[in-house]
């Protein structure tokens, strides 16, 4: 009890500590030593310029958020359906792979402008796409080769037992996949969010953080730069944590251990 | 036991007493040839099998005999190069659509993610059985095999010998007149191997149905079956066999285990599988 209880404290102030540490060092830089504030502004710099702009960044932060999030689940969905469908005519994966790898390399900064010129300059739908292809990517790759993933010996009992290809699918192939999709998905989290924001450097509606940021920065307010890149850092943690969240919970429902 | 009366009868003996389709399997001059990069192996080589109705048949020899193949025939896991297979008279495709066989492997088989019940229930599930007769069912077959206060429990959590009575289970589920098992109890442990195999030599008296089981342990065949099967290898050929005259209602226990009677079957399968002195057919066994 006593070992766990210590255990748990550990757990929690270790990062605090380290955090706080990292912060005075910082801090330390900057006011003592001297770092010239167009490289790195002090914590408590930045700290004033986020409290000034709390609310713009969080008008921002919610703009970005829901143009990742949209784009993780669109990805998410044509991703994990492609996949299957791939799977499914075994011929088609074949095809299937090359155009990923492909769309896997396309550089933001080319395909954004692009979108943002087909959907027009006031619309958040470009960045949705950008932010849906990145998410695909992972995706697709971790749930193709997921429902892969059954066994000869699984596949013989469905065959003795007479399922059809929907009940095998349904039964076997997707479950033995889900962890694979999942892994995928947590992925997939953050280069949403890395892509929601990279979109806004290239056109397209302001008042997202991607947005902020570079406007910031152009306008030499490093400060507010660095303010808004942190609400980009608790967004993409965000992101992460909640998928890891919903991994946890599927990982409970379905365990995986022990196939024998 | 002394009743017991000693039958080694020739390799590929068919049934002369009719059977005809009231059979459980009927497999006549089966081959099945597997082509490797070492060129065709002939896993099966003109074997003919009659398993009759509630009959319990041990197919036993070491690897490479075909004896797991010949099993695989039968529940349309694999088709046969050439011959004729009959479950109840029927293709085995229709016999395996029919469900009129469940199966066991050596590996329990069960899906991770299920719980036990949900595990037994799957053929039922596939089959659309309705949610209350599942349930019904389902209580039934685990208190069959002793299972009952883990039937929310995840497979992981069994041991193996637990897993393997679960798979027999689901191998139950669908009251089949005819159950394969492919050496389920050779991944356990000598004690719980033991167990297991009183608790099937119950089963198959409870629930009557024929029984073709796959093993490489010849005490393991004569205690369970009415008949052994003796394979070899190289191609896989049936090469005589023995009824071991052990009534079904005689109980699987220890006593038997130390019966003279039971000893000298094991002998008697021994020296078939070894093709020395009992072989009657005067054929070259080797």
């Amino acid at each position: 009890m006593n070992r766990s209880g210590l255990t748990l404290v550990g757990r929690v102030a270790a990062p605090l500590v380290v955090g706080a540490l990292v912060l005075a060092v910082w801090q330390f830089l900057v006011s003592v030593v001297g770092v010239s504030p167009y490289l790195l502004p002090g914590p408590a710099e930045i700290g004033e310029e986020w409290s000034e702009n709390s609310t713009v960044i969080r008008e921002a932060f919610a703009i970005t958020g829901t143009n990742a999030a949209i784009g993780l689940l669109a990805g998410t969905i044509v991703g994990v359906l492609l996949a299957a469908v791939a799977s499914w005519l075994g011929w088609a994966e074949g095809m299937v792979g090359p155009i990923v790898a492909g769309l896997a390399v396309v550089p933001i900064v080319a395909l954004a402008p692009v979108l943002n010129s087909m959907y027009g300059a006031d619309s958040q739908y470009g960045r949705r796409v950008v932010a849906a292809i990145a998410a695909f990517v992972p995706v697709y790759v971790n749930s193709a080769r997921g429902l892969h993933q059954t066994t000869q010996l699984h596949r013989d009992l469905l065959h003795a037992t007479a399922a059809n290809g929907w009940q095998r699918f349904r039964v076997l192939t997707l479950p033995s996949a889900t962890p694979f999709v999942l892994t995928g998905i947590r992925v997939a989290s953050s280069l949403a969010v890395i892509s929601a924001l990279v979109a806004e450097y290239f056109g397209g509606p302001r008042g997202g953080l991607g947005s902020f940021i570079s406007t910031s920065a152009a306008t030499s307010a490093y400060a507010r730069a660095w303010a808004y890149v942190g609400a980009a850092i608790v967004l993409g943690l965000v992101a992460y944590v909640v998928t890891v969240l919903v991994e946890r919970l599927v990982q409970h429902r379905l365990p995986t251990g022990a196939a024998t | 036991m002394s009743e017991l009366t000693t039958t080694s009868t020739p390799a590929g003996t068919g049934p002369a007493d009719g059977a005809g389709s009231s059979a459980a399997v009927s497999a006549r001059g089966v081959t099945k040839t597997f082509k490797t990069r070492q060129g065709v192996v002939e896993a099966l080589s003109n074997v003919d099998l009659e398993v009759a109705a509630g009959e319990f048949v041990a197919l036993l020899g070491p690897s490479g005999c075909g004896k797991s193949t010949l099993m695989r025939v039968v529940a349309d896991l694999e088709r046969p190069t050439s011959g004729s297979v009959e479950v109840f008279g029927k293709s085995p495709a229709r016999a395996r659509r029919d469900q009129d066989y469940g199966i066991a492997f050596q590996q329990a088989g069960l899906l991770p993610w299920r719980t036990v019940a949900r595990n037994v229930a799957l053929p039922l599930e596939l089959h659309g059985l309705s949610r209350p007769e599942r349930k019904e069912r389902v209580e039934y077959l685990l208190d069959l095999v002793g299972l009952s206060d883990f039937a929310g429990h995840h497979p992981d959590q069994l041991s193996g010998g637990m897993q393997q009575r679960v798979a027999i289970a689901r191998a139950l589920a669908e009251q089949p007149r005819l159950l394969l098992m492919d050496e389920p109890f050779g991944a356990l442990d000598e004690m719980t191997r033991e167990r297991m195999q009183a608790e099937l030599a119950r089963l198959s008296v409870e629930t009557g149905a024929a029984v073709v089981f796959v093993t490489h342990s010849i005490p393991e065949g004569v205690f369970l079956a009415d008949r052994v099967v003796v394979m070899s290898p190289r191609p896989g050929r049936i090469v005589g066999e023995v009824v071991t005259g052990i009534a079904r209602d005689v109980p699987r226990d220890d006593a038997l285990r130390q019966d003279p009677a039971f000893f000298a079957r094991v002998t008697e399968v021994r020296e078939v599988l070894h093709g020395s002195p009992v072989s009657s057919d005067g054929r070259e066994l080797r």
